[in-house]
């Protein structure tokens, strides 16, 4: 009844902030790999496509990109509030719509693939 | 005994509400023993140099939690903050994010507002049971929030708290860490009653895991983990309550 | 005798400043940046996979400078530092575990929280091919 919408968000929060701790590492050293020019042989077109194509793939990709970008919205609302900026519902609609947007585009473009 | 002395300094918060526009600094030099605790060295400036001095303590053994102070910068009890573990020089202040009434003495009306408001007593749905019969608790389930009742209401964790201090309607760690000790006790029935307020806009949301309060505890509370547990607990009956599924009442 | 609680001003903006403890938290918060960063960077990846294969080339053509190796490595130990270490470092509080009458180590927790990343880490990148 009176418990806040917070709740939701806060539940997206920390679910995406576990799942980033445990993944970005792994995705920023690949990131890494393929500035330096060394890119693994799994993010060559044929492989990542064939990940990527499959559902289990597109699964995997979405929820990591949905969760991480309501992870980092939600912490990003923190973040103004910590610096000072005191239009709380102004920030949270921003924020808010960065993630919402992220999600379309990324189950869009996976739907795409494929 | 050791009868060794050592001087310091004493750097104390000064505030008469009748003269003052603002608070300043004192300096008082204090003939300590090594053994003593910053409460000691107060009550001697108290006893021997200055008997202007406003402040409150009462039990000086960590029970009555009524002698917390910034002691450079830290909320700590003066009590258990013992001048062996400190530099010569030592800046006395009153609790921060607390207004002050006077010298070392602040104003905790907000604080006791909270406690009050977080309903820190046993809810019961059902009647009281019968003249020979009694709620029962397992070890186990004591264990569940024993951790919590050892709050001394020293305040230190507010002082500490950055969103208290940004935002007074933050209803903060010890009234909250009160309210997750009822919330866990197996003899309680008012969980979901609590939750209302507790889930709602200034209740666990305001806090961002600074885990400050946690780190400040005489006591190790450990506020910050009750609160984010109530987190769990709000999100989680948030979605049964959409969803139309029975609060939880135990 | 009248009252007249003084109330002490603070910075809304930078009162972080104050204790080394709100410095750590501000940088770890600030770790969301990356999140956000590196998601839509992602993101941005995936619009570059739904086209032909030298359009993904030249999307992983594009991500190479000795300028992004600096700040991948730069970001992989922040984010190491600031998000990963202490999320696990705070996991048992929010989640603790009581078995009987006794609550389970935090250290127990935490150190199953390393292993299972170890493991998911080298099973990324073993799917990814980087060894």
């Amino acid at each position: 009844m009176a418990i806040a919408k917070k709740a939701v968000v806060w539940g997206l929060f920390a679910a995406g902030g576990t799942l980033t701790s445990f993944v970005f590492p792994a995705l920023i050293a690949l990131f890494l790999l393929i500035a330096t020019g060394n890119v693994p042989e799994g993010l060559q077109f044929d492989q990542i496509r064939t990940f990527a194509v499959s559902w289990l793939g597109k699964a995997c990709l979405f929820i990591v990109l949905f969760l991480s970008v309501w992870h980092a919205a939600h912490r990003l609302r923190v973040v103004a509030h910590d610096f000072g900026i005191r239009k709380d519902a102004l920030v949270a609609n921003a924020v808010y719509t960065i993630a919402a947007i992220g999600s379309v585009l990324a189950a869009f473009y996976l739907l795409m693939i494929g | 005994m050791s009868t060794q002395t050592r001087q310091m300094e004493l750097e104390v918060m000064r505030y008469d509400p009748e003269k003052d526009d603002a608070p300043w600094f004192q300096t008082y030099s204090v003939p300590c023993m090594e053994d003593w605790v910053i409460l000691d060295a107060i009550n001697y400036v108290k006893d021997n140099l200055d008997t202007t001095l406003a402040y409150r303590w009462s039990c000086h053994m960590m029970v009555c939690g009524s002698c917390g102070m910034m002691v450079n910068g830290e909320p700590s009890l003066t009590c258990k903050t013992f001048i062996r573990e400190l530099p010569d020089k030592v800046r006395i202040e009153p609790l921060e994010n607390f207004p002050i009434e006077r010298d070392l003495v602040v104003v905790l009306d907000d604080v006791m507002q909270k406690l009050h408001q977080v309903q820190p007593y046993i809810i019961r749905k059902d009647d009281p049971p019968a003249e020979d019969k009694e709620y029962i608790q397992s070890r186990g389930a004591l264990a569940k929030f024993k951790q919590l009742t050892m709050c001394i209401n020293c305040m230190c964790c507010y002082a500490a708290c950055p969103q208290y201090a940004l935002n007074k309607d933050f209803i903060g760690p010890a009234a909250l860490a009160l309210a997750h000790r009822y919330n866990r006790d197996n003899r309680d029935q008012g969980k979901s009653d609590r939750l209302d307020i507790l889930a709602d806009h200034d209740g666990v949301w305001d806090c961002s895991f600074v885990g400050a309060c946690s780190e400040v505890c005489p006591k190790h509370v450990d506020p910050a983990a009750a609160i984010q547990q109530m987190k769990v607990d709000g999100a989680v009956e948030f979605w049964k309550q959409k969803m139309g599924i029975p609060g939880d009442k135990s | 005798m009248s009252r007249n609680p003084y109330v002490r001003p603070i910075s809304t903006t930078t009162w972080y400043m104050r204790h080394g403890r709100y410095k750590v938290y501000v940088l770890r918060e600030l770790t969301s940046f990356l999140v956000m960063f590196y998601s839509f960077l992602t993101i941005y990846g995936l619009s570059a996979l739904t086209g032909s294969a030298e359009r993904w080339d030249a999307f992983l053509a594009s991500q190479q400078s000795t300028a992004m190796v600096v700040f991948h490595g730069v970001a992989l130990l922040y984010f190491l530092f600031f998000q990963t270490f202490p999320w696990f470092k705070l996991a048992p509080k929010a989640m603790p575990v009581q078995i009987g009458e006794k609550k389970l180590p935090d250290s127990y927790i935490i150190i199953g929280h390393y292993v299972a990343w170890l493991a998911v880490s080298v099973f990324i990148l073993w799917l990814a091919g980087a060894f």
